[in-house]
């Protein structure tokens, strides 16, 4: 892998930490707030459904954590199971757009 | 020189930096891990709260309320030693900043211990 890519991912890999640091802290603090009355579908919709904010919210949230997981999974499957060149690469790219297509998916479930 | 290479390698691992990496690299792979699930669950709306609250339900289930309380204590272990990193690496080194092993540690516990008196 080139130094610029490797580069470009060590700055992702911060930039997205960086936007995640409020994402898990609303997160955080809402989900602590919500367990109080005990978790059901009706309260977490009340508060997610034909809500426009908490859904680009929660998409910002599900694409930078995408993101993040698989550049630090790449990291960890290379180090510590020795997984290097292209096919790393595929995996890792392709887990990604799964992994963010399946957590827009949730958000538009709670959404609409 | 290989040798010492092993010596060096094994005193760093002692070092409570090290405890930090390790911590943060196991939480983070294990939150990874759990992400596809919370999406598989949260997705079961598209069915109607129906589905979404047949899951919920196992949420009443003690071993279900303990692994939670263990998945906040992950969350709040990699992101406060996220934090950690970031300011590491991004702000002018201070000496307060010694400390901030054992702030994200004590943080990490404390809001782990808060989300599990709410849960009961």
């Amino acid at each position: 892998m080139s130094p610029r890519i490797q580069a470009l991912l060590w700055i992702t890999q911060r930039v997205t930490a960086m936007v995640l640091v409020p994402c898990v802290a609303i997160h955080l603090v809402t989900f602590i707030y919500a367990v109080q009355s005990g978790l059901s579908a009706a309260e977490i919709l009340a508060r997610t459904q034909g809500n426009p904010v908490w859904a680009a919210f929660y998409a910002l949230f599900v694409t930078a954590v995408a993101l993040h997981a698989l550049i630090g999974l790449r990291g960890i499957l290379s180090e510590w199971f020795r997984w290097r060149g292209w096919s790393l690469e595929v995996f890792a790219g392709l887990a990604a757009i799964a992994l963010a297509t399946y957590g827009w998916r949730a958000v538009w479930a709670v959404y609409t | 020189m290989g040798r010492l290479h092993v010596k060096n390698d094994w005193r760093s691992r002692r070092h409570p930096a090290y405890l930090a990496f390790l911590a943060h690299r196991v939480s983070g792979l294990l939150l990874a891990i759990f992400l596809p699930v919370h999406f598989w669950v949260l997705a079961r709306a598209l069915h109607g709260p129906q589905g979404l609250d047949d899951l919920l339900r196992w949420t009443e289930h003690p071993v279900v309320k303990l692994s939670e309380v263990g998945l906040v204590l992950l969350l709040a272990l990699h992101f406060t030693g996220g934090l950690r990193l970031l300011m590491l690496e991004f702000l002018a080194w201070r000496d307060w900043q010694i400390n901030l092993l054992v702030i994200a540690a004590g943080t990490s516990v404390a809001i782990s211990l808060v989300f599990a008196f709410n849960l009961l």
